[in-house]
């Protein structure tokens, strides 16, 4: 080794830090990641703790509704009118029309949705679809309390056109405005689901000879079922949790039927209606709400579980 | 513009053959003045460097190009016996891809079962009687040198296959229809080297039956299975010829460069 080698070194001196030294940078390091960690963690937990603080006070208030009630008497019995005298708890009124009133949303956004997005994602040039896209989200802007007045004075009676014996509170005009309201999410998430099917797959099709419309049914839709499902899931969600246009058009008394031409409330309607009134805390009619939004809860979280499902189950490997 | 040179053989009988082909999107000229014959039950290779115009020319065959706005075809693609011309108005591009199926880069099974993907050309024709389905697709699997792997699982996704098994599905639907040719862009560009050389082999099998073109990056590829070689660059063909002339005596000096890896 050369001299000037040894004398550069004595000359430049550079300082090595000690194990101990680096120990101490890594504490701190530990330390500054683990409160970020912690504010990141705090941050995702707010939502969760809201869902479970409102899953809590629902079960909570139930519990004080179930001791008074029994539970064979709310899931069996006919009648809902926990306000009158001769009180009596039956849930099954209520569930009929929101499912009546659901059923007839999606039997009106399930089709009409589906082919629009078919039509918006494998028809329509680019430009009508960056017209018409837009013009869809804007649907989905209006207030809901505007959709009830338009079910209660626009569909209601153009239906008494066609059925001059439809009662001016009905199931029919508020599905339908529902189905209404939901299309423009069943619209957009199914064509989202359409579009990200690869054009390999569209192109393999048209190279055997396929037409359009056959590309569109046989490939585009089976390959886009895992998104397609998920939108509509998402509509029932939407559609057993939509409370105005019910409140406003479909009446408020409980009324087990499954004829969407009759006036019925839905689980929301009810929890609005007595919402709105001065009932004593802790009461029985007080009580019954949460009663109800329970079943409301686990309907729509049956829903999102079999959404979750089906996405799984048909989810398509490119 | 590039003169072309030809060798002095010429493919007989032909099946199909490009005149004066010109093919444009939006602004930009991707092909130009093609001229290429297409010999019957053999295998023509169209190689060139990336963006020569090689798969677009290709696709122009099937009519594949009407599928996107703002396209158009000049020339003609006569198809033999009898001299149809594929571009013209008043032919069905639907028609031309019924006789001229296409298998493509990546191998696309659809998301059916593998009696589904190969049963699909005839189902869309509206066939839909289950012995003569059956019948097809077994015969189809059986030219794509797939029948004795997947016989016991017709049921199964295609998806479910491994890559070659795919892109050898993808043949059998292309095959299904008994289409009067078969267009191959680089089908093994996404298989390993034993899936390859299947594909290869199912190749020279195939040109018994149907007249095959394919577009290749792979040399070695285009010397083993074809017959004639076009080469092309930058949107016009630079020679075509019998594949051993062109690879052994190229008569350009390009096609020499490209072939013996100096550019492209």
């Amino acid at each position: 080794m050369s001299k000037s080698i040894v004398m550069a070194r004595e000359a430049i001196h550079i300082s090595k830090p000690t194990i101990e030294k680096m120990a101490a940078r890594r504490r701190t390091r530990q330390r500054r990641e683990l409160v970020i960690e912690s504010g990141l963690f705090l941050a995702a937990l707010v939502s969760v703790a809201a869902t479970l603080t409102i899953l809590a006070v629902l079960l909570w208030e139930s519990v004080g509704f179930f001791e008074t009630v029994p539970l064979t008497d709310f899931l069996t019995d006919t009648l809902w009118t926990p306000l009158f005298d001769d009180a009596h708890y039956g849930i099954l009124p209520l569930l009929a029309g929101t499912v009546v009133t659901s059923a007839v949303g999606l039997l009106v956004a399930i089709p009409v949705g589906t082919v629009s997005a078919i039509y918006l994602s494998e028809f329509a040039s680019l430009r009508l679809r960056e017209t018409i896209k837009p013009a869809l989200e804007l649907l989905g802007a209006v207030p809901t309390v505007v959709y009830g007045y338009f079910a209660l004075l626009v569909v209601t009676p153009a239906l008494q056109r066609l059925w001059p014996d439809l009662p001016g509170f009905n199931m029919l005009g508020p599905g339908i405005v529902i189905g209404i309201m939901i299309l423009p999410l069943v619209i957009s998430l199914s064509e989202d689901a359409m579009r990200a099917v690869p054009m390999v797959l569209r192109e393999g099709s048209y190279a055997v000879g396929a037409t359009r419309l056959q590309t569109a049914w046989r490939v585009v839709v089976p390959a886009a079922t895992s998104g397609i499902v998920a939108a509509y899931v998402l509509g029932v969600s939407r559609a057993v949790g939509e409370t105005m246009v019910v409140a406003i058009a479909a009446g408020q008394n409980p009324n087990l039927t499954w004829n969407p031409t009759e006036p019925a409330a839905t689980i929301t309607a009810y929890i609005v209606q007595v919402a709105l009134g001065d009932l004593p805390h802790g009461s029985i009619g007080y009580q019954s709400i949460f009663a109800a939004g329970l079943v409301l809860a686990v309907m729509t979280f049956t829903f999102n579980m079999l959404g979750h499902f089906m996405r799984k189950r048909f989810r398509e490997v490119y | 513009m590039i003169e072309t040179a030809y060798t002095q053989d010429w493919p007989k009988p032909l099946k199909a053959e490009s005149r004066n082909l010109s093919f444009s999107y939006g602004l930009g000229l991707a092909i130009k003045n093609l001229s290429v014959p297409i010999a019957e039950y053999q295998v023509t290779a169209l190689i060139g460097p990336s963006g020569c115009g090689k798969s677009t020319f290709l696709r122009c065959f099937n009519r594949m190009h009407d599928l996107y706005p703002g396209t158009r075809y000049e020339g003609e693609i006569l198809l033999y016996p009898d001299s149809r011309n594929l571009l013209a108005r008043d032919v069905d591009p639907i028609e031309v891809r019924m006789r001229l199926a296409m298998v493509f880069q990546k191998p696309n099974p659809f998301p059916k079962s593998i009696y589904e993907n190969v049963a699909y050309g005839l189902k869309v024709r509206g066939i839909t009687d289950r012995r003569v389905l059956d019948e097809k697709v077994e015969l189809a699997l059986r030219s794509a040198a797939l029948w004795e792997e997947v016989k016991d699982r017709l049921p199964a996704e295609g998806t479910s296959l491994s890559g070659g098994q795919q892109q050898r599905l993808c043949i059998a639907r292309a095959l299904a229809t008994d289409p009067e040719m078969l267009l191959l862009d680089e089908p093994t560009s996404a298989l390993d080297p034993i899936a390859t050389a299947s594909i290869e082999e199912l190749l020279l099998d195939l040109k018994q039956r149907v007249t095959i073109m394919i577009v290749t990056h792979n040399m070695q590829q285009a010397a083993r299975v074809s017959e004639w070689t076009a080469f092309m660059y930058l949107g016009e063909l630079v020679e075509f010829g019998l594949t051993k002339q062109v690879f052994t005596n190229p008569s350009k000096k390009q096609t020499e460069d490209y072939i013996t890896g100096r550019f492209g």
